[in-house]
Formats: structure tokens, sequence, C-alpha cells
């Protein structure tokens, strides 16, 4: 059963998809396609490190882990903690998601790699 | 109107309404069976991925899980919507680029190996039958509450509905249907829940009344007095915890990549036209999840505040009609231990187990239940959680429109997420298992009855799994999360991100993860639950969290296994590139 299916071979559906997406992103000048490809992963990366930072600090760090420091402020009636764990995070959790998109159009457009 | 009627109206209205849609969107092809034809608006596919998302569990016991557990419930808040920003980030713009029809395809194809497929395939079965179980129950139980049918009845009727929509209408149908049971259930959750915000704080916003202050003129907080009452009866403050913080961090993280690595979630994202519309409809998924996720801390904050305000001190036969209405379903008992006619509410469980009524009334008129009472506490109340959300409207003094409103919303959480579920077991059935793996010379015609006739057995086994539940709902579902957190996340995630993982290194990763994460649940759950304590917990992780545990093995045994095995075939590394860059993404590929 363990029977390696190649990617451009005998699995038709996969190798359509890899011929199809391979022989674009090399068209013109294949060694400038792949050094944008890279510098443009690089950025996304950086992008994705520092967002998945936030996410971190803002559910896992506030709403747990300093939870107990946060809560002797209040934003209103909810102790601070308590309200990054059951309100807060998840605002930023969409805040976070629209500024990736926006954001990543804006990196594929430099590398004139959007869709 | 009786609300009797109305209830009736408004559910036989909702259903006529998706059988409607069914009929109009039906699947003519298995591309648009398996991912609607690949063209679904981005913002369309967000409140289609909402409805997909929140299930019965959701909608019907969320609330009440936060009323009783206060801040410790955070776990499901945060949990249930952060593994969004995963998803988006992560991992659905890759697999809309990548382009395929299921979650196997992708991980069958990046790992080149049938077998990765079949396994992933395992997974994804197993993850969304005991998903699915817990939805058709709820089904049942929304049908028993406000129907007045029994549960094996309504778990029937269930069935119907989603054969008609899921098996006609394939993906396309089931996006459509979606749509329409968001608005349903959103409304149904929103309605009361501003009244019952504005009843109490003078603020109909849920999101901002649950940080002001009481309108009964002392100035409290909310959340400060519901701190002092519930101090004052024997438990802990609402706003703080009671679990370790090492099981807060481990549960949270298990649910969001739970959530980020559930297959009927991910394969939403394969119906958009393009990779960054992938990434926008996870950000509009979010907000249209956020809209009932940051109302539900309110209502359970607000439901145990009105709970205790109205019971306990209370004589029984001034109770409030929905105390009597919901005694009469079994969800309340009251049990005079100290035969003052008065209802006392503390700490503790004021019997053992579910009440069992005697049929007979006692001295006050309430219904007597014949448990042994709990010496160890003067707690005289029973209470279903369950409560917070279904007494509503009543607590509310709302009208019998917005109790029928509820009724037909419960059922629509419950029933969209089942056709989600439905849909990529037979997906995986017949695209994974038949075309790709064992009879690849399928014709397009006999693989699209092959999906519905895998829909239909799916649909039946999952009517058999709501009417005889394997243990309690819950437990089933934190399988679930845990499996899909420690097979399909890890794999997946290495496929984009990792271009030297190769179909070794997957393989063994996804197995240990499983293996380890099935067993620890099912010996803490099922074979020993009397251990299922903080003290046998490997490093004081529940079984809840311990998905993380199962991940981090899946990573660590997958790069070892790499590292010391061939690497992964040029052909592979350039699909890993193409994935990558969003350009080129298409339309996705029908056979």
């Amino acid at each position: 059963m363990d029977e390696t299916v190649s990617a451009t071979g005998s699995d038709d559906s996969a190798g359509t998809n890899a011929e199809t997406v391979s022989s674009q992103s090399t068209l013109d000048n294949p060694a400038q396609t792949n050094a944008s490809e890279g510098a443009y992963w690089r950025e996304n990366i950086r992008l994705l490190v520092t967002l998945m930072t936030i996410w971190f600090l803002c559910s896992f760090g506030a709403g747990i882990l300093f939870r107990d420091w946060l809560d002797q402020f209040m934003l209103g009636g909810y102790p601070l903690g308590f309200w990054f764990a059951q309100q807060g995070s998840i605002y930023i959790f969409i805040a976070l998601i629209f500024f990736y998109v926006i954001r990543m159009k804006q990196i594929e457009r430099k590398y004139d790699l959007d869709d | 109107m009786e609300t009797q009627t109305l209830i009736y109206l408004f559910v036989g209205a909702s259903f006529a309404l998706y059988i409607g849609i069914a009929i109009w969107s039906r699947a003519g092809s298995t591309k648009e069976f398996y991912v609607a034809g690949g063209g679904v608006n981005p913002v369309v596919n967000g409140m289609a991925t909402a409805a997909d998302w929140m299930s019965a569990a959701s909608f019907l016991s969320m609330a009440g899980l936060i009323a009783f557990m206060g801040y410790d419930a955070s776990v499901y808040l945060m949990g249930w919507t952060g593994g969004f920003v995963m998803l988006a980030l992560l991992l659905a713009p890759y697999l809309r680029k990548f382009g395929q029809f299921t979650v196997p395809d992708f991980i069958g194809t990046r790992y080149y190996s049938k077998a990765a497929r079949v396994v992933a395939v395992i997974c994804l079965i197993f993850i969304s039958f005991t998903y699915i179980a817990g939805q058709m129950r709820g089904v049942g139980i929304v049908f028993s509450q406000f129907l007045q049918v029994d549960i094996t009845m309504g778990v029937i009727i269930g069935m119907g509905i989603v054969f008609i929509y899921a098996v006609l209408g394939g993906m396309k149908g089931i996006t459509y249907t979606q749509v329409a049971q968001y608005c349903v259930l959103i409304c149904a959750y929103m309605v009361p829940a501003f009244f019952i915000s504005f009843m109490l704080t003078d603020n109909p916003l849920p999101q901002l009344g649950l940080g002001s202050e009481l309108n009964d003129g002392s100035g409290d907080y909310v959340l400060q007095r519901l701190d002092n009452v519930l101090v004052e009866l024997g438990f802990g403050q609402y706003t703080a915890g009671t679990k370790s913080t090492i099981d807060m961090f481990c549960i949270t993280l298990a649910l969001m990549v739970g959530t980020a690595g559930l297959p009927h979630v991910i394969v939403r994202f394969f119906t958009v036209p393009k990779a960054s519309d992938a990434r926008k409809s996870a950000g509009w998924a979010l907000v249209f999840i956020a809209l009932l996720y940051t109302t539900a801390p309110a209502i359970g904050a607000f439901g145990i505040y009105n709970f205790i305000d109205k019971t306990d001190g209370t004589p029984y036969e001034q109770a409030e009609n929905w105390f009597t209405t919901w005694e009469g379903a079994d969800l309340i008992a009251w049990q005079d231990k100290n035969d003052d006619g008065v209802m006392q509410y503390r700490v503790g469980e004021a019997f053992e187990g579910k009440p069992e009524f005697t049929g007979e009334t006692g001295p006050s008129g309430e219904r007597v239940v014949a448990n042994a009472p709990n010496p160890d506490t003067e707690n005289e109340v029973y209470v279903d959680r369950d409560i917070t959300v279904l007494a509503n409207p009543e607590i509310a003094n709302l009208p019998g429109w917005v109790v029928a409103l509820m009724a037909a919303g419960g059922l629509a959480a419950a029933l969209s997420t089942a056709a989600g579920l439905l849909l990529v077991i037979s997906s995986s059935v017949s695209h994974d298992l038949l075309k790709s793996t064992f009879k690849p010379d399928i014709s397009a015609k006999n693989e699209l009855l092959a999906a519905r006739g895998a829909a239909t057995a799916a649909i039946i086994v999952a009517g058999y799994l709501g009417i005889y539940p394997p243990g309690w709902v819950a437990q089933v579902v934190a399988f679930a999360f845990g499996l899909a957190a420690s097979s399909l996340f890890p794999a997946i995630f290495m496929g984009i991100f990792f271009k030297s993982m190769n179909k070794e290194g997957a393989i063994a990763g996804m197995v240990s993860g499983l293996v380890f994460t099935f067993s620890y649940i099912l010996y803490f759950k099922l074979m020993n639950p009397g251990a299922n304590t903080a003290e046998n917990w490997l490093f004081g992780i529940s079984p809840e969290g311990i998905g993380v545990i199962g991940m981090l093995l899946n990573f660590g045994i997958a790069i070892a296994v790499a590292s010391m095995t061939r690497s992964t075939p040029v052909e592979i590394r350039q699909l890993v590139d193409s994935i990558r860059v969003p350009r080129g993404a298409g339309e996705a590929h029908a056979h």
C-alpha cells in the first residue's frame, strides 16, 4: 500500500496542480522569479512571527499567564485580565487577521506575486 | 398565538427554507459536491464557516459552561476563536493555493504517499464521527425540549432534513443553507441577550453590559456583585479560576490547534476563488463567530446572577414561572432538605446524579425527587447548565416568538455543523479512498454517486450514535479537538513550512500523535474515569489539554524520523514552493 506516488506522475490531480504552478512561476526569468519568491517568503515569515507573537501575548499572556497581575486594573466593571480572557483577546484576533490580509496584499503587489 | 404553535411554525418554516435552498442549489458535478464549484464569495463563505463551526454545544451549552465555571471557561472562548488566527495565517491560504478537494488530498500529495493519505482519512473519519455524534444528540435534545417529541424521534427527523440537503446539495447546498442557518441562530442568540442586558444594566449591548453597573441603584458592577454573591454562598469568585495555570494553558492551546486542524472547517476554505480570499474569509468567519462568542460570557454571567437572585432565599411557592417550566422539563429540581419551603442554593451537588422524579408532589407543590440527599451541603437546588440559554427568553419575559426562535436557532446550529461533518466524511470516502487510492478508474458520475452513498451511510451511523451516545457528549468532543491537534494540524503545518519534511517523518508523527492522545483520553475518560484527577495526570494536564503533548510528540518524532530517512523528492520541493506564493491559484481542479 505504501507505494510512492510521484507528484507529477500517476496521481493525476497532483500532477496537474504541480505542473500548472511551477510552469507559471518560472516562466520568464527563473532566477529572478525565485529570488523574488524567496524575498517574499522571508517577508511573510517575519510578518507571521510578529503577528503570532501578539496572538500569543494577548491570549496566553494577558488572558492566562499575567492575568492575576492585570486583574488589579479595571476596564469599566471588568478586571483587565478577565476582560482579555473573555472579550479582548477575541477582538485582537479579528484585528490580527485583517491586518494580515491587508499587509500581505501589499507585500504580494510589491513582489508582483498577487493572485 | 400559543407558544407551542409558534415553535412548530418557526421550526417548520426554517426547515422549508433549508430544503428550498437545497433544491435550488443542488450539486451537478463532483467539484460542486466537494467544494461548491470553488467560486464562493469570501464573506458568504465566512458566514457559512461560522455556522459550520458553531455547533449545538456552542449555541446551547457554552453560556451555561461559562455561567457555572466563570473564569475557567475562558479556555473555550479563547480556544475556539484563536484557532482561526492560526487558520488564516498558517494554513488556509496555502491549502487553497494547493487547490484540491479534501484534507487527505493535501497530505497524500505533499507526502507523496498513499499510506499518508489513508492515515489522514482515518484521523479525519474518527474526528468527524466523534464530533457529529454530539450534533445529532443536540438535535434530539432541542426536539424533546421544545417540540415534545422524544429524543429518538428528534434525531430521526434531524437525519431526514440533513439527508435531503447534504446528499442532494453537497457542498454547494450546504454552503447556502449554512448562510441561512447562521442568520437564524445569531438572531435567536442575540435577541434575548439584548433584552437581558438591558433589563439588568440599562445597556442593551451585552458585551458592554457585562462591564457595567447594575441598574438596581447599588452602583455595583455586575462582575463585582457576582463575585460577592458567589463567595457568600460558598463558591469561589466568578472572576477567579480553579484550574491550574498549566492546564488552562494546555486546554486553550489544544482547542486552538484542534480548531485549526478540524477537517470540516479547513475544507470550507477550499470553496473560495483565490488564496487571498481564503485569508479574508477566515477573518470574516471570526467576525461572525465573535458576535456569539463575545455575547456568551454576558449571557453566562447574567444567567447565573439571575438564577441565584430568583431562587436562593425564595419560597418555592413564589418561584418564577420559568423555574416551574424547566422543573417540568427535568432540568431543574428542588429538594427541601430542611422542610422550610424556602429554596437554598449553595456550593455542592444537592444530591447525587440526575434527578429521578417520583411523580408525587411535595408540600410546597414541587416535584419530589427520589435521589438520596447529599448530607455534605445545604444546597437544595439541582440545575442543568443548559438552562442558562434555554430559559433566557422566559427570564427576560420575552414573547412566545422569541422562544420559538430559540428552538429554530438551536436546530440550525446543530444541523449546520452536522451537515459540514457529513460532507467531509463522504468526500474522504468517495474521493480519497475510492478515487485516489483503491479505484482510480472510477468515472466522475460514479464518484458522485459514491459520495452520495457515503453521505447516506454516514448519516445513518451518526443518527445511531446520536440515539445511543457513547458516553457523555462533551467527553466525546474532547476527543475530536485533541486528535485534530495531535494528528492533522502538525502534518499540514510541516507540509507547508518545512520543505524537508518527508513521507516517513509525517506518517510516523501522525501515528504517534494520534495513538498517544487517543490512549490518554480513552484511559481517563472511558476506561478509568475514577483516576481522572490532577495528581494522576501527566504534568498535571487534563485529557482536554493533552492534545498539546500529542502535538509536540508528533512534531518531535516527525522531525527526528525525517532527519534519518531519505530527503524529499525535488518535485515535492517545487510543489511546496508553488503553494507558498498566491499567484496562479486559479480554479480548483475538477477531474
